[in-house]
């Protein structure tokens, strides 16, 4: 399948620091790659450059074939995109922001048709400055469509929405890869980014550090799928001496990891024949989140210094 | 460039425009009370005597001197002494900062003796209507007492001493509120666009509404020309309320002709420009309203919007000739007061070639996206 968005040794350097570092993925045509990293990792950067909006130090970068930065006018007439917090025309309602949209890239949208893909009939004729947060992101959705693009840039479409909305966001998406266009989702969300992307890529101090499919990044950089029991610490000394298997303690837990499925009947086993009183067990696998988090930390931390873009 | 793209952003000003009460009333209101303010307090009274220039050319003559010494006697007006020459009594009272002057002719004794008719001929300054009144109100007030106490003796009451009506120092013949409105309009072709501009280019980068522009096919020429397209309209709308008001209101009486309008799509389309430019300099909305007034208020006050620049010392006349708004202002005084296309033409095309270089300064360096 063609790439939709080629970047190689991509790298945004503020004077001595790198917001992005020598950077390189590609996404293909037609799939959800959801950009993930911390705050101030270089998502915003690199997407920018994407876009066009922003000139990259070196490296080459290429969206529909095209260089993005001595491209742009060529390139905008192809992709779709919504910031991090949409901003329009305070007295313009979203029907007139279609229309007029529609006027600037010369197609003729049926503002009832987008307003309905996002679910914002019912404020059709509401100016943008009496729109909730959610409402003005649907808005900027459906402007984002008006030149029936064929990538579309989300740059965390879903920050601050409430569940519901969240929701009609997420379903949007999915339309628009059945719709066989390529989306690039940037999101705080690795929920998100597990349900709604394809291939996945994790930046950290502007570095790549990974990147695949969801189960490749859990399987690669994950734990082993374990058994967690309610029981004290001694069941966990008593599995370790007794069956050569990793087990640990976390607040009245004993995580007992599992090298292949097959192991779960001789744990189980061993655990009733330890006398060791227990309450109940559970399996657990890594999510991408869980992975996310030991590979750069809580969400707020790494990022850049302040007042650099990132 | 695409006239379809400037229609359809044109269209999202104006409705913004439409729906925003304050701008509303800023642009409409705003110059019926301007035109209110000023022609109330310049054609009103005030208090003190005003300084007559007085050129007596019957050389102290019992009765030109009995006359001066009531004129004196009124409190009107201050009597001054001055010797010009006659031709050019008008423009160096001008010169010399009176607002009204007074020529009692030769023979001035000997006509009131005999009994024949004569002229005093009084000069005022249409721009100070205040003085002009209270000058008139005195020379005439006196010239009537003279005429009924020294003419009506003989049986006859024709009077002898005659106040034609005044003539304008530098020879111009309109009142102060003519010269308002021209003023006054420049003065909204100056504010309404570089205030908006300014404010509009820094907040507009920094909410990132240009981000979100330059994603679409819209160009920045298109951008600008669309906001020039808006203040053109909104300046015909405004000249239209001012000449309106000024002529239901005070009686103001200007011509309006053709060549009006090239002022009013030059200039708005020079200060769109130029609020453009000073907006782009700016790095914050607080740093771009401070640029916004650096520009617009010393080019507000010097450039003839209130007073004429001629009435300016020396020193401040040559700043307003470099300031733009004056050539606007200068401009459709020769058109709608005095007729001169020659001058007319000169001062259009001096705004013409600043408008399309700042035009394209502002195209230059205005950017919608982030170049660092």
């Amino acid at each position: 399948m063609a790439s939709a968005i080629e970047v190689r040794g991509l790298t945004k350097r503020y004077g001595s620091l790198y917001a992005v570092d020598h950077i390189g993925f590609s996404v293909e045509a037609g799939t959800v790659y959801a950009f993930l990293g911390p705050n101030g990792a270089g998502k915003t950067t690199t997407t920018e450059i994407l876009e066009g909006l922003r000139r990259c130090t070196e490296g080459d970068v290429r969206v529909l074939g095209l260089d993005p930065w001595k491209q742009g006018y060529a390139l905008h007439q192809r992709i779709g995109v919504i910031p991090q917090d949409f901003r329009f025309f305070d007295k313009i309602t979203p029907v007139e922001g279609i229309l007029y949209y529609g006027s600037l890239f010369g197609t003729h949208p049926d503002p009832e048709v987008l307003l309905g893909r996002v679910d914002l009939q019912d404020k059709a004729n509401s100016r943008f400055d009496t729109l909730s947060g959610g409402q003005k992101q649907k808005l900027g959705l459906a402007l984002a469509l008006t030149n029936n693009p064929e990538v579309c840039f989300l740059d965390e479409p879903t920050t601050g929405l409430d569940p519901q909305a969240r929701r009609s966001i997420w379903e949007v998406i999915r339309t628009l890869k059945r719709e066989g266009r390529t989306v690039f989702l940037t999101t705080h969300y690795l929920e998100e980014a597990e349900l709604l992307a394809d291939q996945v890529g994790i930046i950290h101090h502007g570095k790549i550090i990974a990147s695949g499919t969801p189960e490749e990044i859990i399987r690669a950089h994950g734990r082993a799928q374990r058994l967690v029991f309610t029981a004290p610490p001694a069941l966990a000394d008593h599995l370790r001496a007794t069956l050569d298997v990793v087990a640990e303690t976390h607040d009245g837990r004993v995580e007992v990891s599992l090298s292949s499925p097959r192991d779960a009947a001789r744990i189980l086993s061993a655990v009733d024949a330890s006398g060791i009183p227990w309450e109940g067990f559970v399996t657990r696998s890594d999510t991408l989140e869980d992975v996310f988090v030991r590979l750069v930390g809580p969400m707020d931390e790494g990022a850049l210094k302040p007042g650099v873009p990132a | 460039m695409k006239a379809s793209r400037i229609g359809a952003d044109l269209k999202i000003v104006v409705r913004s425009y439409l729906r925003n009460p304050v701008a509303l009333f800023f642009s409409l209101i705003f110059p019926i009370i301007l035109i209110a303010l000023f022609g109330l307090i310049f054609a009103g009274g005030s208090g003190g005597a005003v300084s007559l220039a007085v050129e007596n050319l019957d050389h102290n003559s019992p009765a030109s001197v009995a006359y001066l010494a009531a004129l004196n006697n009124t409190s009107l007006v201050q009597v001054t002494i001055v010797d010009y020459s006659v031709p050019s009594f008008s423009a160096q009272l001008g010169d010399n900062g009176y607002s009204v002057g007074l020529i009692i002719p030769a023979g001035f004794q000997a006509d009131l003796t005999n009994r024949t008719p004569v002229n005093l001929t009084l000069f005022t300054n249409p721009e100070n209507a205040a003085a002009a009144g209270q000058a008139e109100g005195a020379v005439t007030g006196v010239a009537s007492y003279f005429n009924l106490r020294a003419v009506c003796e003989g049986g006859s009451c024709a009077p002898v001493i005659q106040v034609p009506p005044p003539k304008n120092i530098g020879s111009q013949i309109y009142t102060y509120i003519d010269y308002l409105i021209p003023g006054l309009i420049g003065f909204s072709i100056l504010t309404s666009p570089m205030f908006s501009m300014v404010d509009i280019a820094s907040s507009y980068r920094k909410e990132g509404i240009f981000r979100e522009l330059s994603l679409t096919p819209l160009t920045k020429s298109e951008w600008l020309l669309s906001r020039i397209s808006w203040y053109v309209l909104l300046t015909f709308v405004t000249a239209g309320i001012m000449i309106g008001a000024g002529a239901g209101l005070f009686g103001a009486h200007v011509q309006i002709t053709l060549g009006l309008i090239p002022f009013l799509v030059v200039g708005p389309f020079l200060f769109v420009s130029l609020g453009m430019l000073a907006g782009t300099v700016a790095k914050t909305p607080e740093s771009a309203a401070l640029i916004g007034n650096i520009i617009t208020f010393p080019m507000m006050f010097l450039s003839g919007t209130f007073f004429a620049v001629s009435l300016f010392p020396p020193g401040l006349q040559l700043v307003a000739h470099v300031l733009p708004l004056y050539y606007v202002i200068d401009g459709m005084d020769q058109v709608m007061l005095f007729s001169n296309t020659t001058r007319a033409l000169t001062d259009v095309g001096v705004v013409a070639i600043l408008a399309v270089i700042i035009f394209a300064l502002a195209v230059r360096f205005f950017q919608w996206r982030d170049v660092a």
